[in-house]
């Protein structure tokens, strides 16, 4: 074993945060205050992912860690290590085996099953924060489901763009009660908020935890005449060739020449290794 | 009441049983109408495995704590105390209240959260003689299309979740078994 208590935290900070993680399961979208604790990492890494990962762990779990879709990235790693130092689990980059994904800004493109659990690091937990700064005024509006605001916000994106160009963080309705953010997840990954795992979510700085238990109805909000459209790049991913995942833009050189790629590096690793194969796959390999 | 009671049946190894109990009620509260083992306490009679599990695992100094009769003894005092520190209150201070679904009612008495704060509000850990996935039909979050469960009450727990975004949330134990029902769930009899 190690120096560390089991998951770095101290027992009575984890029973805090799992009454949190409880309350915010029976009520879901709400966010639960909580004594966020400083963490040995800054603000804005995803303190408050890891502090409900931590009240979540068990010995047995295996644990992914995702920052973009991708799971080689300073965050990411340095997340994964931190777990494998403080709680000693087995860390994999496989959706298929992990059984919990503590994740930043994406959605894991397999389907989730319901033994896993996704914790989100969410940097701004009030939807409504950007239209109300005072937080007096946005629990108040929470209380009373007053949410005319944000569907004025949506308003004005289709009457200066002509479409809702809320590209992520896009808001949602959840179990038809709580406006909620989902953290700044691209809205192509909004559809997939209705899964069979348990999401919960980590706002450290913030200090809020919220949840969205399974088979949870979560309605992206929208107009009639403008409905909700979950956006991708309109490629293929140039290293798999799949059509139906979310894509990142990569520049390539000074001569404008670009790639588009999988945002899931696990997704992307393993249809490659299925023998999918992208427009660039062949240079990659060179 | 002897020392040995007292002192004994604790977590053996707290950081590794209260995060195994931890997954097991977090996993029932998701998904209300399962039931799942849960182990680690041995409280003293009339407290469950379970129940006294529970209490280990989400009680400390922080959490005021309601014994309805039956359950309000002065070893589960002792005991309780002992192990967690937590204040031992009337019903309407509540953070956590446990006893049979006879002696816990009436609901009235419980904390049920403000509309702005609604996760202040009781958790009442329910003992019950039998628990099993039958009876009453629940659906809402959590619950695929639906699910069934044993509950000691359907009005009242209909009364409750009438009550959403407040209201109180609900363990159920038997034995070494726990399940839930969070406020959010809609109860149904005739299934």
């Amino acid at each position: 074993m190690n120096e560390y208590n089991f998951a770095y935290l101290d027992e009575q900070t984890k029973r805090m945060i799992r009454r949190a993680i409880l309350k915010g399961l029976a009520v879901p979208g709400y966010q639960v205050p909580f004594a966020s604790r400083e963490m040995p990492m800054p603000y804005g890494w995803g303190t408050g992912g890891v502090q409900v990962s931590a009240a979540t762990l068990t010995p047995g779990d295996t644990l992914k860690v995702i920052d973009q879709g991708a799971d080689d990235t300073t965050n990411a790693v340095s997340i994964r290590k931190f777990f494998e130092n403080t709680a000693g689990v087995e860390t994999t980059e496989e959706t298929e085996k992990a059984t919990v994904i503590q994740t930043r800004h994406r959605i894991p493109e397999a389907k989730l099953r319901d033994d896993q659990i996704i914790v989100y690091q969410v940097p701004i937990p009030e939807p409504l924060r950007f239209l109300e700064p005072r937080e007096t005024e946005t629990r108040k509006m929470h209380s009373l489901e007053e949410y005319g605001l944000m569907h004025v916000k949506l308003y004005e994106d289709i009457s200066r763009h002509g479409a809702i160009s809320t590209a992520y963080a896009y808001p949602v309705k959840v179990s038809g009660r709580y406006v909620m953010d989902p953290s700044p997840i691209p809205k192509f990954d909004n559809p997939k908020l209705e899964m069979d795992a348990i999401q919960l979510f980590g706002a450290g700085r913030e200090q809020r935890i919220y949840a969205v238990p399974p088979h949870t109805k979560v309605v992206s909000l929208d107009f009639e005449d403008y409905p909700f459209e979950a956006t991708k790049a309109n490629h293929p991913c140039d290293l798999c060739g799949a059509n139906d995942s979310y894509l990142d833009e990569v520049i390539m050189d000074d001569a404008g020449n670009r790639m588009f790629v999988c945002s899931d590096t696990d997704f992307c690793r393993s249809r490659r290794a299925a023998g999918y194969q992208g427009r660039m796959a062949r240079e990659e390999m060179q | 009441m002897n020392a040995q009671t007292q002192f004994s049946g604790g977590f053996q190894n707290a950081p590794v049983e209260a995060a195994v109990a931890f997954r097991a009620a977090m996993t029932v509260m998701a998904r209300p109408g399962v039931i799942r083992p849960l182990i680690g306490a041995q409280p003293p009679a009339p407290l469950s495995i379970a129940a006294g599990t529970l209490l280990l695992t989400l009680c400390d100094p922080d959490t005021n704590v309601h014994l309805a009769e039956g359950a309000d003894t002065e070893a589960v005092r002792q005991w309780l105390t002992f192990h967690t520190g937590a204040p031992i209150t009337a019903a309407a201070e509540a953070d956590f209240a446990i006893g049979s679904w006879q002696a816990l009612g009436p609901l009235d008495d419980y904390r049920i959260g403000t509309a702005e704060y609604p996760d202040r509000s009781a958790t009442l850990i329910v003992e019950c003689d039998a628990l099993h996935p039958s009876g009453v039909e629940l659906s809402g979050p959590g619950i695929r299309d639906t699910a069934f469960l044993s509950l000691p009450d359907v009005p009242a727990f209909q009364a409750n979740a009438a009550l959403y975004p407040l209201g109180c949330d609900f363990f159920f134990t038997c034995g070494d078994k726990v399940a839930a029902l969070p406020r959010s769930t809609q109860v149904r009899t005739g299934g």
